[in-house]
């Protein structure tokens, strides 16, 4: 499975999910802050959350890969 | 007798040839790729499958170039006639030959004449190198295509159906265009193809990543419209175009009232707590006729939606911000594809509704390298210089020059309606009272006291900006109850419907692109 990445640059708000964790195809993962918005990153597809690159108040940047799948 | 019985039987056998198309293998390859014949696929457009063709026996000498690789035909599509140019890729893969271009621009003469719609069915590998001196460089050429595209342009529709490759300046014929359709699988554009890539400049790719339908209409922004199958593309753009005139002297047709959508109300859809995101088409279905929704480019800058609808059977050219994705928040791609639809709906007198909920135009480095002033600029002037009806209708919030983009007050819009839950400003209330008092605030040592601080100037704040002072000042125009948002716009749409601006005393205005 795809890994996702951030959408634009940002903060990271919440980290909604665990390593380990199963996923359903349109489930919030973790959440950006940016423009004084909340911004849901969604799974793309279902899978198994391998790794979280990021924790809550790191800055990303657009493309910056925040979550990796098994 | 038996003279004329020779003539018609001569008159067949080349008929016969022609429609053929050509040769058998190159029809199976097509069979193999999901592909119609180019005459099955004007069967598919044409009302009842009718048309008149033009230069049917174009090269019919060279034998082996039924119509020249061509058809060009003129027809009915929802009733409204249309001229139509349609490659042939079992004939030398569509390529183009000097009768090909010269076929191309006579249909383009007959709809110009005419005042109707152009549809580019294209399915072509480019120029034949071999002819190119008879079509390349001439004042008939190849060229000539692409400066009638622009002449024509705003003047009829012009749309484009790519079911297979528009290679090299063949890919300018959908940049052209005012709407792409994509065949996903089947559709590429490219200016070098990947093996010239490779010796030109040493890139290995694929056709699919460098040119395919998915990266034009979800990255590039070359492409509109992502479907499935050639029969999509056709009934999708037969929709398309439901929502045009003939021409730009034209108004777009009314259809019949269709109810909206059942679901939640709008009340129920737009929260509470401004940063939290919600999805803007639930919003839209909650304003719009039934099923009318068309989305244009909804793969690429999802943060903006621009799609054609209709408010009680009138067709209207909707611009809202989607704070769903990447919060709503106004990028380098956004404004561009704004742009574009602002331009298309203003050229054929489709009215524009804003739905604003937009934090402003992204900042940071990222952006500023990739030009977003002039790209902003650009949307900006767009919507500054369209005439047709403009509606601006705040949902939830407009910051910065987000609410400039969004037709604010300052620009001219027909009304600027606003939500009770709207709110206008410079930037939200956390944003404000940081840049204000962010050194009051630390210098605050006791952080109950700090906390007390920053809540009583966000108070002051939420005050100075209550959408009812707004109203009250006469910023906006009007404050309207969720519930009664489409049947206000619907009755604005009917009052505005014979709206006209006299043209600026100028040839036109430099484009900050």
């Amino acid at each position: 499975m795809k890994n996702l990445a951030s959408t634009m640059a940002g903060t990271v708000f919440t980290v909604n999910v665990a390593a380990g964790e199963e996923v359903s195809a349109g489930q919030v993962v973790l959440v950006l802050e940016s423009m004084k918005m909340e911004i849901p990153i969604e799974a793309e597809t279902a899978g198994k959350v391998a790794a979280i690159n990021v924790k809550e108040g790191d800055f990303v940047n657009e493309g910056d890969v925040l979550v990796t799948f098994e | 007798m038996g003279e004329t019985k020779g003539y018609n039987e001569r008159l067949e056998q080349k008929l016969t040839s022609i429609y053929a198309g050509g040769h058998e293998k190159y029809h199976e390859k097509m069979k193999q790729q999901n592909k119609l014949f180019v005459r099955d696929r004007l069967k598919l457009l044409f009302d009842n499958g009718e048309y008149v063709e033009d230069g049917r026996f174009a090269n019919v000498e060279a034998g082996d170039l039924p119509a020249d690789g061509v058809v060009t035909a003129t027809g009915k599509v929802n009733g409204q006639t249309v001229c139509v140019m349609a490659n042939d890729s079992t004939v030398k893969a569509g390529s183009w030959g000097s009768r090909t271009v010269e076929k191309i621009i006579r249909i383009q003469e007959i709809a110009e004449k005419n005042r109707v719609p152009l549809l580019y069915l294209v399915d072509s590998a480019g120029a034949r190198i071999t002819d190119q001196l008879d079509m390349f460089p001439n004042r008939r050429g190849a060229g000539r295509i692409f400066h009638n595209q622009v002449r024509l342009s705003g003047f009829i529709p012009q749309i484009c159906l790519l079911f297979g490759p528009s290679a090299a300046g063949g890919a300018y014929i959908p940049a052209f265009c005012d709407i792409v359709f994509m065949v996903e699988g089947n559709a590429s554009m490219y200016l070098g193809s990947p093996r010239m890539a490779e010796k030109v400049i040493g890139e290995k790719v694929t056709l699919e990543e460098m040119g395919g339908a998915r990266m034009h209409c979800t990255v590039s922004g070359v492409g509109d419209v992502l479907v499935t199958s050639e029969e999509e593309a056709i009934s999708e753009a037969k929709r398309y175009l439901s929502f045009f005139p003939a021409n730009y002297t034209k108004k777009p047709k009314k259809v019949e009232t269709r109810a909206i959508k059942e679901g939640r109300t709008l009340e129920a859809i737009i929260p509470e707590n401004q940063n939290a995101p919600f999805d803007m088409y639930e919003a839209i279905d909650a304003i719009i006729d039934e099923g009318t929704f068309f989305d244009v480019k909804k793969l690429f800058a999802p943060e903006l939606i621009t799609g054609f609808a209709r408010i009680e059977g009138q067709a209207v050219g909707i611009l809202a911000n989607q704070p769903k994705a990447k919060g709503g928040v106004l990028f380098v791609d956004s404004a561009d594809k704004a742009a574009k639809f602002i331009s298309l709906c203003d050229a054929f007198s489709i009215p524009l509704v804003f739905l604003a909920d937009v934090p402003g135009f992204m900042i940071g480095t990222k952006v500023e390298r990739a030009g977003i002033i002039r790209h902003g600029a650009k949307l900006i002037a767009a919507m500054s210089s369209a005439t047709v009806p403009k509606i601006s209708v705040i949902v939830r919030k407009a910051y910065g020059a987000g609410l400039y983009a969004m037709a604010g007050p300052a620009f001219e819009p027909d009304v600027c309606i606003a939500l009770p839950t709207a709110q206008i400003a410079v930037m939200g209330p956390e944003a404000a009272v940081n840049a204000v008092y962010s050194n009051k605030i630390e210098a605050i040592e006791d952080p109950k006291e700090r906390l007390k601080f920053v809540q009583e100037k966000h108070a002051e704040y939420k005050e100075e900006i209550d959408i009812y002072k707004l109203a009250s000042e006469m910023i906006i125009d009007e404050i309207v109850a969720p519930s009664d948002l489409r049947r206000e716009l619907a009755d604005r749409l009917r009052y505005y419907e014979d709206k006209e601006i006299a043209p600026a005393p100028r040839k036109h205005p430099v484009l900050p692109v």
